[in-house]
């Protein structure tokens, strides 16, 4: 993929998103959950952005956030060149129409009192100011582009199986023609032959409509499958985001290491050297100082544990925020130099 | 091979609800050796649950019977037990992890209380000689500050901890076998591998014997020496992790282990097994599979399939190893499979 000339259609800089946690008995704030703590990445037209990280790490709050279903206590998000965490409430409905969620559990996301025509017709109704026999026409069409029939629209949400669900969440999302759409773990809680169904038809559509994905995900074989590039993250923050096959042939930062290490392979040929980490997540309500990994990292120096390492890249498009590549940083520039000279 | 642990012999568990009676599982035969790690895997509803539950006999009666079938449990049939005998087991030669951590310990006790009753429900040891035996059994699971964890409660605990905490009380009185359903699905991958190396190192130290149900064939892959591949019910397939994973014989089992994405290599699309898994209802005719099997024929609509041998010790529950169906039918799906997996 040639990111450089390609232009960004969203570019997330410094996001945090800290809750408050109250306590006491009059309710005051006592602490703060730094659910998202400084993210930071760009997502170019047409790509799949993967982003996996273990459960807490803040990957549905940074999707919620970017979307401002919640709102952002800090950072920049621009969808097309435009800033939009400073958007009022009416110019933000008109982007939703570009940006849409498909979301985790899809038992828990579709209201079981409408019929699934309600569902997938309520973004149209808001959005736009189409006739009733166009709806219905267009929710034929999304239904069918799912995979569904027709006479499915007449149904409750209960009568259908979690992959079909899940159609159903995804033909809401497309509704209103999106650019950007963020699947927050949309597969993760389908069995892994409805899981298949599901991946092979969002590839499919982003082909077909000329999509672009940030997929969110824990499953590394899942994301590994769908993205062009992936992200980890790691209490709040990007730790290394590069092309899919660098990173997973390459991987830099110590939590990548040892996140791919400890996959379990179904190919009981592949012998594994398993990097096993000590203790457990740590809170975000309470990160610890430094780089927020040095807690459980087995290469950590006396560095990490004051200063946080930056987000910098230590090769074309290879993003690490780990002390070790920092002085490298410098040689590698320097490398880099000679090379051109040379040329 | 060592001697049987467990020999469970066509175990028909079925549920009477108010919609009618659910076969959850049918004619379900396992066997488990000593200090042997055998996987069960299949989708969910399968009926891995009910299989577990059935053996410690923890099904929920009423609407749970198990209606037929024999549990040997070291030679002694664990299906007409009284209440009384299964009360001895459990927690003592049977141990057991449940699928939620959070249901199986009890919120309003410190982890101590509930691992030193636990201990001194089986085993005549003093109050103080089970806390120094848990505070002990906390720390080989790798549980940090164990002398003080052992007064905090549940919910002070992360969840790879309350794991870490059940793996401990069902390994404090050695036993014999270990069931462990889903003991690592709700955890993230560096946790999982710190559990499962943890089950590994017991297995190997003590020669327990692990019934370990997962959906993640990864899993099985890991630490598994044979496994069981569940579809709607029944058994369907059966043998060394390496046979099943690398060339499995039954249709389902085949396009399960395609539909996974790899984490090394490429593939363009991925496999996916059309249709969904069955909800099970009695008086079934047919194979389970047929409605979603691409080597579906005539007979697979008409009768249910039994276990065939398929020539190399192992079983597989389907027609095209039925040897009155003569080689060409095998051989078809073979020939058809090399095509699409080559
Ligand atoms: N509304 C909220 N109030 C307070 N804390 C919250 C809230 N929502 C999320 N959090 C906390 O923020 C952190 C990040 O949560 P988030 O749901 O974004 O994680 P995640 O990466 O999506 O995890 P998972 O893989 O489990 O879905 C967690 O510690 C969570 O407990
Ligand atoms: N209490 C119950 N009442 C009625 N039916 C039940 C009950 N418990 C289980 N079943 C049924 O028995 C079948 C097997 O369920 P089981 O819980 O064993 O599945 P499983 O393989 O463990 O699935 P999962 O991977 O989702 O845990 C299912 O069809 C389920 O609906
Ligand atoms: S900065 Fe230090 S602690 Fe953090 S990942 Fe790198 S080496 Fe480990
Ligand atoms: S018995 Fe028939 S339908 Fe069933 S798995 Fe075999 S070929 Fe497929
Ligand atoms: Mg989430
Ligand atoms: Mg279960």
């Amino acid at each position: 993929m040639q990111q450089q000339i390609k232009k960004p259609l969203l570019e997330v800089k410094g996001l945090k998103k800290y809750f408050p946690i109250k306590g006491g008995v009059f309710g005051r704030t006592v602490g703060e959950v730094k659910a998202v703590d400084g993210l930071s990445f760009n997502v170019y037209e047409g790509e799949i952005l993967g982003i996996v990280g273990e459960s807490g790490c803040g990957k549905s709050t940074a999707g919620k956030a970017i979307l401002r279903l919640i709102e952002p206590s800090e950072g920049s998000v621009r969808f097309e060149d435009e800033e939009i965490t400073s958007l009022g409430a009416e110019e933000m409905r008109r982007l939703w129409r570009d940006m849409q969620i498909i979301f985790q559990d899809p038992y828990a996301s579709l209201n079981p009192r409408h019929t699934v025509e309600k569902i997938i017709g309520e973004p149209l109704l808001i959005h736009g100011n189409t006739s009733k026999k166009e709806r219905k026409d267009r929710i034929k069409q999304l239904l069918e582009v799912v995979g569904l029939n027709a006479y499915h629209a007449s149904r409750y949400p209960h009568q259908f199986s979690g992959g079909q669900r899940q159609r159903i969440g995804i033909a809401r999302a497309l509704a209103n023609n999106p650019k950007l759409i963020i699947c927050d773990e949309p597969v993760s809680a389908l069995d892994v032959s409805v899981q298949a169904q599901v991946l092979n038809l969002m590839e499919e559509l982003r082909d077909e409509f000329n999509l672009t994905y940030v997929f969110i995900a824990h499953d590394l074989s899942v994301v590994k499958h769908i993205s062009d590039r992936v992200g980890v993250m790691y209490l709040g923050r990007m730790v290394e985001l590069t092309d899919k096959d660098e990173l997973y042939d390459n991987p830099k930062h110590p939590y990548t290491q040892a996140l791919l290490s400890a996959v379990p392979d179904p190919d009981p040929d592949i012998e594994k050297e398993r990097i096993i980490l000590k203790g457990d997540v740590p809170s975000p309500a309470d990160p610890p100082s430094g780089c927020t990994f040095h807690t459980r990292c087995p290469v950590a120096m006396d560095i990490c544990k004051q200063v946080k390492p930056d987000f910098l890249p230590i090769e074309d498009n290879h993003f690490v925020a780990c002390h070790l590549y920092h002085e490298e940083q410098q040689n590698i520039s320097n490398n880099n130099l000679v090379k051109e000279g040379a040329r | 091979m060592s001697e049987i642990v467990l020999e469970i012999k066509d175990l028909s568990t079925h549920f009477f609800t108010d919609r009618g009676e659910v076969p959850a599982i049918e004619q379900v035969s396992i066997r488990v050796h000593k200090g042997e790690v055998v996987g069960i895997v299949g989708e969910s509803g399968c009926g891995k649950s009910v299989t577990s539950l059935s053996i410690m006999q923890l099904v929920p009666s009423p609407p749970g019977k198990i209606v037929s079938g024999e549990i040997n449990f070291k030679g002694e049939d664990l299906a007409p037990a009284s209440e009384k005998r299964m009360k001895k087991i459990r927690g003592n030669e049977i141990s057991m992890i449940f699928q939620e951590p959070m249901t199986s310990l009890n919120p309003l006790f410190t982890i101590g209380n509930q691992m030193i009753e636990a201990l001194r429900i089986h085993q005549k040891v003093s109050k103080k000689e089970a806390r120094e035996k848990s505070i002990e059994m906390l720390k080989l699971v790798g549980i940090p500050r164990a002398e003080s964890i052992i007064d905090e409660y549940p919910h002070q605990l992360s969840g790879g901890m309350r794991q870490r905490v059940m793996i401990a009380m069902s390994m404090s009185c050695n036993p014999e076998l270990l069931i462990a359903d889903e003991p690592t699905t709700a955890l993230d991958v560096t946790i999982q591998a710190q559990i499962l190396e943890l089950m590994r190192k017991l297995n190997k130290e003590k020669d327990t014997a692990i019934l370990l149900i997962t959906h993640d064939l990864g899993v099985v892959a890991d630490i598994c020496d044979r496994v069981i591949v569940m579809y709607s019910g029944q058994v369907v397939e059966e043998g060394t992790k390496r046979e099943v994973l690398k060339d499995p014989k039954h249709p389902y089992s085949k396009g399960l282990i395609r539909s996974i994405p790899k984490l090394h290599g490429r593939e363009e699309k991925l496999y996916s097994i059309p249709g969904t898994v069955p909800k099970p209802k009695m008086d079934r005719i047919g194979c389970r599979f047929a409605p979603r099997c691409e080597f579906a024929f005539e007979r697979c609509f008409k009768e249910n399939p039994g276990l065939y041998p398929t020539g190399d010790g192992r079983s597989s529950r389907c027609f095209l190893y039925d040897k009155s169906e003569g080689d060409k039918k095998i051989n078809a799906a073979t020939n058809k499979e090399a095509t699409i997996g080559g």
